[in-house]
């Protein structure tokens, strides 16, 4: 299938300026982005797309072999990158899309001409056997898959058809709440688990491309000894902690947001 | 205070109620102030800074809580009121979602009160913005949840349970497919043989089915049929007409008097008010001393012709005109023809699963007997292993344009290995 409509790919911004990829996390779609985008578009080409299964990506191409490890994810970034792009781009990676900048940078390092890596953390479960503290249990990820299931009660019924886009009944839109990053939940159940229990901690040292980890100074997911610990592990990445709080901070403060990365695309191109 | 209950009392005079319990009721009306209702509303009441930061909480959210004010206002979050599954949840959906829509509804979480317990909740905000469109504050109700939780855990655990019933449904059909399929083909000596069975819907048993089986004196059986419906009631004809088909070839192996004796015990078996039939092609192999090769006698019951990809590259149906279906009438007519398969033919049989599958999901155009004719010429010639295989990939394409099973067996007559002479 086309990546394109696959990924549901938007181009905006400048021609011809240095192109700078947005990745969304999990939980949301390239709607994310939507608050950072008017600031970045004056001075680069910024391709925006939702992961498979996310937003207004194509359903039928999700699987759960091919998306139940970051793999899945890294293959469809570079085939995205070589599709999109005529030369190498800056990778933005909210969240886990950050650990998916990590892996596709370290596979073909020319693809890319640094890596963002926002609010990331490369493997949120604690390990006591290396005193890594990832801020969470196998537990608090199971509760977090109940916290899935009861709001996602009905979904099936009502939602999704709206979702699958069925034309057949457009009163249904009218009735979601939400308009926003809609997900299947058991595509969003098996996002859930590859985002919080993959362990990409041995893949940092591996990465090769100029780096930026940017942290927010108050992020209840990826506090900031784990920032720290990424900064340490990429081989002359930079950190910044952004004032910014939350685990969002495209959304929660998007002109600081904004400057970095636009600061670190001046370095890095 | 006369005056303030006037509205109050207009529509009655009074008469009839005592001024004491007026009295009550007028400075319960009177304490009824915003701040009040504010404090005592019947749900939680949080407001909080952009950042979480909670600023405001009303008596009520703290008596359910166990906190103090002074404990909360200025000191917590509303993410750490949170379960930790809860906190992920609202830090990947919730808060996104109140950023860019500027108000969330009915979303269900837990509290964690002060003594460590839980408390299901639903939780609605809203963005507070200033007069420019900035956003200033989260205000948020809380509702107490813990019946309409129960309610949904026992609506999601009914969910699961029908999920898992489906899913033994689903085994059990395909279970009950499989008996009525060969586990695997009869070895033919001096033939090759392969065949394949497409299963269009797993909720439901399809009525197609196929098997090749010796005979008397090195001669073979094989059949290929399409039993009408689908479901519990076709595989109980699906099986009836197998077994009688084995046993009448015993009997009889002359391919129309197979086919004669099938129609006979479909009709005293579904008399009445509930006919059942299928379509059935049955062919008899007999090893050709003479010419090498194979003589096969085919007799159809309205059933789709074979195909045969000769070894010269040329394919062509094997038409059986004026064959009835099986069942149906108490006489049926039956149709035959006899061909020689020499080395490096091959014979396929299908059912009209294929023929009649939609080329694109949704199409309304069918695959049809001239696409398959096309097919077997363009593949022709061919191996009883590499058609069945083409076959199996045509179907892929279609993907879910097969609305009805399809099952295909194809024979092939090899070139003689120089150790094993024919």
């Amino acid at each position: 299938m086309d990546v394109r409509s696959r990924n549901h790919v938007t181009v905006t911004g400048r021609t011809g300026g240095p192109v700078v990829v947005l990745a969304h996390g999990f939980g949301c779609d390239q709607n994310m982005w939507r608050l950072v985008v008017p600031a970045l578009e004056r001075e680069f080409t910024v391709v925006l797309f939702d992961h498979v299964g996310s937003g207004n990506s194509a359903q039928s191409a999700w699987s759960r072999e091919r998306y139940s490890s970051l793999d899945g994810y890294v293959d469809d970034v570079l085939e995205l990158c070589r599709e999109i792009a005529l030369g190498p781009v800056t990778f933005v990676g909210h969240s886990v899309s950050g650990m998916m900048g990590v892996l596709a940078a370290t596979r073909e390092p020319e693809a890319f001409a640094g890596l963002v890596l926002l609010a990331p953390s490369p493997c949120f479960v604690d390990d006591p056997d290396t005193g890594y503290r990832g801020g969470f249990s196998a537990e608090d990820i199971d509760e977090l898959l109940e916290s899935l299931d009861a709001n996602y009660l009905g979904w099936s019924g009502a939602m999704a058809p709206v979702i699958m886009g069925n034309p057949d009944r457009p009163e249904l839109g009218a009735e979601l709440t939400n308009s926003f990053c809609r997900t299947d939940p058991e595509i969003a159940r098996v996002f859930a688990r590859v985002t919080f229990l993959s362990d990409n901690r041995a893949d940092l040292a591996s990465v090769a491309v100029p780096t930026l980890v940017a942290q927010c100074s108050s992020d209840p997911i990826a506090p900031p000894e784990v920032g720290a610990f990424v900064h340490a592990q990429i081989p002359g990445s930079r950190l910044v902690t952004l004032n910014a709080t939350g685990h969002c901070p495209q959304l929660s403060a998007p002109e600081e947001t904004a400057a970095a990365i636009t600061a670190f695309v001046g370095t890095a191109g | 205070m006369r005056e303030a209950g006037g509205a109050a009392e207009s529509g009655d005079r009074g008469e009839d109620r005592r001024p004491a319990d007026e009295e009550a009721l007028f400075s319960a009306l009177l304490e009824d102030s915003a701040e009040e209702l504010y404090e005592h509303a019947p749900c939680g009441y949080l407001t909080t800074l952009m950042d979480g930061q909670i600023v405001k909480v009303n008596s009520t959210l703290l008596d359910w809580l166990g906190y103090e004010r002074g404990k909360l206002v200025g000191r917590k979050r509303f993410s750490e009121l949170l379960t930790v599954g809860g906190r992920l949840y609202h830090e990947t959906h919730f808060a996104p979602l109140l950023r860019m829509q500027g108000e969330i509804s009915a979303i269900a979480l837990e509290l964690k009160t002060a003594d460590g317990s839980r408390l299901p909740v639903m939780v609605t905000s809203r963005v507070k913005t200033g007069s420019d469109g900035q956003p200033l504050l989260i205000r948020t109700t809380i509702l107490d949840a813990r019946d309409r939780r129960a309610y949904e855990v026992e609506l999601l655990r009914a969910r699961q349970e029908a999920d898992q019933e489906r899913d033994r449904l689903k085994l059990l059909n395909s279970t009950l497919q499989k008996t009525l399929l060969p586990p695997a083909l009869a070895n033919v000596p001096g033939l090759d043989v392969a065949a394949y069975y497409h299963i269009a819907s797993v909720e439901e048993v399809g009525g197609d089915f196929y098997d090749l089986f010796p005979l008397a004196a090195g001669t073979w059986g094989l059949f290929l049929g399409d039993v009408c419906g689908k479901g519990a009631a076709a595989a109980a004809v699906t099986s009836l007409a197998r077994y009688t088909l084995r046993a009448a070839a015993v009997y009889d192996p002359d391919p129309a008097a197979v086919l004669t004796n099938l129609n006979t015990v479909l009709n005293h078996e579904y008399n009445g008010t509930d006919p059942r039939f299928c379509t059935v092609i049955f062919g008899l192999l007999t090893p050709d001393a003479d010419r090498g090769g194979f003589r096969i006698t085919l007799a159809s019951g309205g059933h789709p012709p074979a195909l045969l990809m000769r070894a010269d590259g040329t394919a062509d149906y094997l038409p059986t005109p004026g064959g009835q279906l099986i069942g149906v009438l108490p006489d049926a007519d039956i149709a035959t023809t006899t061909v020689h398969l020499a080395v490096g033919d091959t014979l396929l049989l299908h059912t009209d699963g294929l023929t009649e599958a939609h080329t694109n999901a949704g199409s309304e155009g069918r695959y049809g007997d001239d696409a398959l004719l096309a097919f077997g010429r363009a593949l022709a010639p061919t191996t009883a292993s590499a058609v069945i295989g083409a076959v199996r990939d045509l179907l892929d394409t279609f993907g879910s344009g097969v609305d009805d099973d399809t099952a295909v067996l194809a024979v092939h007559v090899p070139r003689p290995t120089a150790d094993e002479p024919r």
